[in-house]
């Protein structure tokens, strides 16, 4: 228990500590302090397996997946949302046309920063942009028809290493450095940080929900929750987790959460895209 | 202690009803079965998140079990200190601030003390 915490105390505030001490951004360096942190501290999980959540944490968890994963409770999804993609605006243009490749084996690529806009853009964000420049309604950042979209993106990437960039631009690093910050930042009535659960303690059991990594914890979204008896955009599970701890949560795709889906996303390099992912 | 009880005399002379809220206090202290309640209620003390408590169900772990609390801390202040806020012992510690943040009042964990005697 005490080296646990010691531990976590060493990686936290060393992560945060130089933040406070000089003003230099070193992505690269939290990368490698931060992969070293989890591989060091479970040194019986493999790399990639580490995008399965909870379930690279729990033996007993990974059976009850397997079995899951023999009917996917995200299939519907991920036909709903390629159907979506092609199917024609009222200008007949369609989704696949706002992305590289209609959308197909690009989801490791965001969220990227865009230096027109100066901001981090996420794929829920830019499907929204792609219907609001077509003329069509956007859609609710924790909609069933938002999940089923980017379970279809997730999808045909399947495999593919998370690749995002953090160009050398001042305004890169401190969207970085803000979602970093976010990250670690205790709130809510309950007093916790992102960080107090799933770096502190992953593995650990919340009741009776087993802890995801923070080491690719965003490469299996959107995820079909059998507790939603539904799926969860990447946005739903921020407002959901934010809530766990008397907080209040962000609007969807609020700048803030946005930079913290950079900064984990960026934490995620090298490491498979593995979703749709099948949750308890 | 003194404090807390002459302040819900007080309340109660405002609100006429001395003989009920007086007993209505009295009775609390005296009964360790409110103290697991508060300590099991989800909107309340929500212990069971993270230790094992006799007779909880589905208890979390990322703290320790709450056995054996008379042996393990003979002093009722310290149990009344990491409840209230265990970042002063432990500034990492994830367990929540429950006086600091407002979650619960002295009465409240008094009597989630009580009920830690009876485990
Ligand atoms: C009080 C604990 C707690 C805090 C604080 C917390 N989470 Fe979670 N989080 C959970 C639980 C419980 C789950 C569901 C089990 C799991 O998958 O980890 C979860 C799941 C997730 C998942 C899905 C992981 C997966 O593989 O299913 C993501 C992503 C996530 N949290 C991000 C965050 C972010 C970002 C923050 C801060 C804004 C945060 N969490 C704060 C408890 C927490
Ligand atoms: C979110 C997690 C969490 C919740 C909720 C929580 N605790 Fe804790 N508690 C911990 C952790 C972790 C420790 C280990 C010590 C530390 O972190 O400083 C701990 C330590 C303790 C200890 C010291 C035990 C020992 O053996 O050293 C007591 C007593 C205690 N908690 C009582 C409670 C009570 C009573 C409640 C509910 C009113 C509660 N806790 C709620 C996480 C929690």
């Amino acid at each position: 228990m005490l080296r646990k915490i010691f531990v976590a105390a060493v990686f936290v505030i060393g992560a945060a500590q130089p933040l406070l001490a000089d003003n230099a951004v070193d992505p690269q360096a939290d990368f490698k302090a931060f992969r070293e942190y989890f591989t060091k501290r479970f040194p019986k999980v493999q790399l990639n397996d580490f995008v399965n959540g909870p379930y690279s944490m729990d033996e007993g968890l990974r059976k009850q997946w397997q079995q899951i994963e023999e009917f996917p409770p995200y299939e519907f999804a991920v036909e709903h949302g390629k159907e979506a993609f092609a199917k024609p605006f009222k200008n007949g243009k369609t989704l696949g046309d706002c992305f590289p490749n209609k959308g197909v084996g690009i989801r490791q690529n965001y969220p990227y920063f865009d230096t027109k806009s100066g901001e981090v853009i996420t794929l829920e964000l830019a499907l929204n942009q792609c219907l609001e420049a077509n003329g069509e309604k956007p859609l609710s950042y924790t909609s069933q028809d938002m999940a089923a979209l980017t379970a279809y993106m997730a999808f045909t990437s399947r495999g593919k290493p998370f690749d995002i960039k953090i160009p050398n631009d001042p305004r890169a690093l401190a969207a970085y450095r803000s979602g970093e910050e976010y990250f670690y930042t205790r709130r809510g009535q309950l007093n916790f940080s992102c960080a107090s659960c799933h770096v502190q303690n992953p593995g650990g059991h919340i009741r009776t929900e087993v802890l995801a990594p923070a080491l690719g914890i965003l490469n299996a979204m959107p995820i079909y929750r059998s507790a939603w008896e539904n799926m969860g955009t990447i946005t739903r599970r921020f407002q959901t987790c934010n809530s766990q701890v008397r907080g209040v949560p962000l609007p969807g795709q609020d700048v803030l959460y946005r930079n913290v889906e950079y900064y984990l996303s960026y934490m995620g390099n090298g490491l498979p895209i593995s979703g749709p992912g099948a949750r308890p | 202690m003194e404090l807390r009880q002459s302040h819900l005399v007080l309340a109660a002379v405002a609100s006429g009803l001395i003989g009920a809220a007086v007993l209505g206090w009295s009775a609390a202290s005296a009964a360790p079965a409110d103290g697991q309640k508060l300590a099991f209620d989800r909107g309340k003390g929500n212990c069971l998140t993270c230790h094992e408590i006799k007779d909880g169900p589905a208890p979390g772990n990322l703290g320790p079990a709450l056995n054996d609390m008379k042996a393990r801390f003979p002093d009722r202040k310290e149990l009344i200190a990491i409840i209230s806020d265990e970042t002063k012992r432990n500034a990492l510690t994830v367990m929540p601030p429950f006086k600091r943040n407002l979650i619960l009042n002295d009465k409240e964990i008094e009597e989630i003390v009580d009920f830690l005697y009876t485990l």
